[in-house]
């Protein structure tokens, strides 16, 4: 009897001196992995939704274009325009030579077209065009996945 | 004036780390909401690299090259035969699968081509959608070639090979996915 309540006076604390480390770690975790927020987009681009997907890993490598239409104040949509890093491109020969640029700077780059799934093939086809003559070929339609069709 | 210097070697100056973890929870939470998980995915394509207007392309024998039209207000167009995006995928697999019986399809799947083709006032999401069935059917002639070779699917059989390893199914069943040069005239 006498060593039960030996036992319950001895109160167990879990030491708390490791918890910095441990909190590090995952922060550490946390910066390697964080690619910080990139510019906002000023055109709306809901994406198409496909079966046959596949992941861009290095995500380093990315370069978007987005394409849809622009968002004007009071939640509507004007015409079709390309943004590129945070500026919206008023004439598209200009793209090629940003992306030829962006390719100098790393040649491992791959386009990944955000365009909205209301756009009509015409601006597809001119950015694609454009980027055959900028040089960066490896492209990327971006999709999600098709959650309704399985 | 011993004693006075003695006492204050004595006395550590110590910062208080009790308040690191706090520190370091605020720097985490940060890192926490900026961070974007969430993977890209998309359809991934390598563009043909621009023509030299003085040389021509090569010519592909017309049973090798399967065409698939989408107008400008979204219809298919197989072979010259109006059809459903449904059907894309086993017309790709037979035309891919054909190896020469059939004269209407290719001759070898080393030498099939598929070709999209589009219009200006084509709906990007019909292209996608077609451009989603044909690499499917690619997929599935994969996955089977991989489960013949043992593997559970083709994705297996991709993280199995080395860095250096060839590709040996895509080797054996190449996608060739040709989007169409638009048309400069009109």
């Amino acid at each position: 009897m006498g060593h039960f309540t030996k036992k319950s006076k001895a109160k167990p604390e879990i030491s708390t001196a490791s918890l910095p480390d441990i909190i590090f770690m995952l922060l550490i975790f946390f910066m390697v992995t964080t690619v910080l927020r990139e510019q906002e987009v000023q055109v709306r681009t809901i994406l198409p939704q496909a079966e046959a997907l596949t992941k861009i890993e290095q995500k380093r490598y990315v370069s978007y274009i987005w394409a849809g239409p622009e968002k004007l104040r009071g939640n509507r949509f004007g015409e079709t325009r390309v943004q590129i890093d945070d500026a919206v491109i008023e004439d598209m020969t200009n793209i090629r030579n940003i992306m030829y640029r962006k390719l100098t700077e790393e040649p491992r780059l791959i386009v990944s077209l955000r365009v909205d799934e209301t756009s009509e093939m015409g601006v597809v086809t001119d950015v694609k065009q454009e980027l055959r003559k900028g040089g960066t070929l490896r492209i990327n339609y971006s999709a999600k996945r098709d959650i309704s069709g399985l | 004036m011993g004693l006075l210097a003695k006492k204050k070697q004595r006395r550590e100056a110590e910062i208080p780390t009790s308040s690191m973890a706090d520190i370091a929870f605020l720097l985490l939470i940060f890192f926490l909401v900026t961070t974007t998980i969430d993977v890209d995915t998309g359809i991934g394509m390598t563009l043909p690299p621009e023509l030299d207007e003085n040389v021509e392309p090569p010519p592909v024998k017309e049973r090798n090259s399967l065409k698939i039209l989408i107008n400008s207000a979204g219809q298919v167009l197989l072979e010259d035969l109006p059809s459903s995006v449904a059907q894309i995928r086993s017309e790709v697999q037979t035309h891919v699968q054909n190896q020469g019986q059939d004269p209407r399809y290719s001759e070898s799947p080393r030498k099939a081509l598929v070709s999209i083709k589009t219009d200006r006032q084509t709906p990007y999401n019909m292209y996608i959608a077609t451009l989603d069935e044909v690499w499917m059917a690619y997929f599935e002639i994969w996955d089977n070639e991989a489960r013949g070779m043992g593997f559970l699917n083709y994705h297996e059989y991709r993280a199995s090979l080395e860095s250096g390893d060839e590709n040996v199914i895509r080797e054996k069943w190449p996608a060739q996915i040709s989007l169409a040069e638009p048309d400069t005239g009109e």
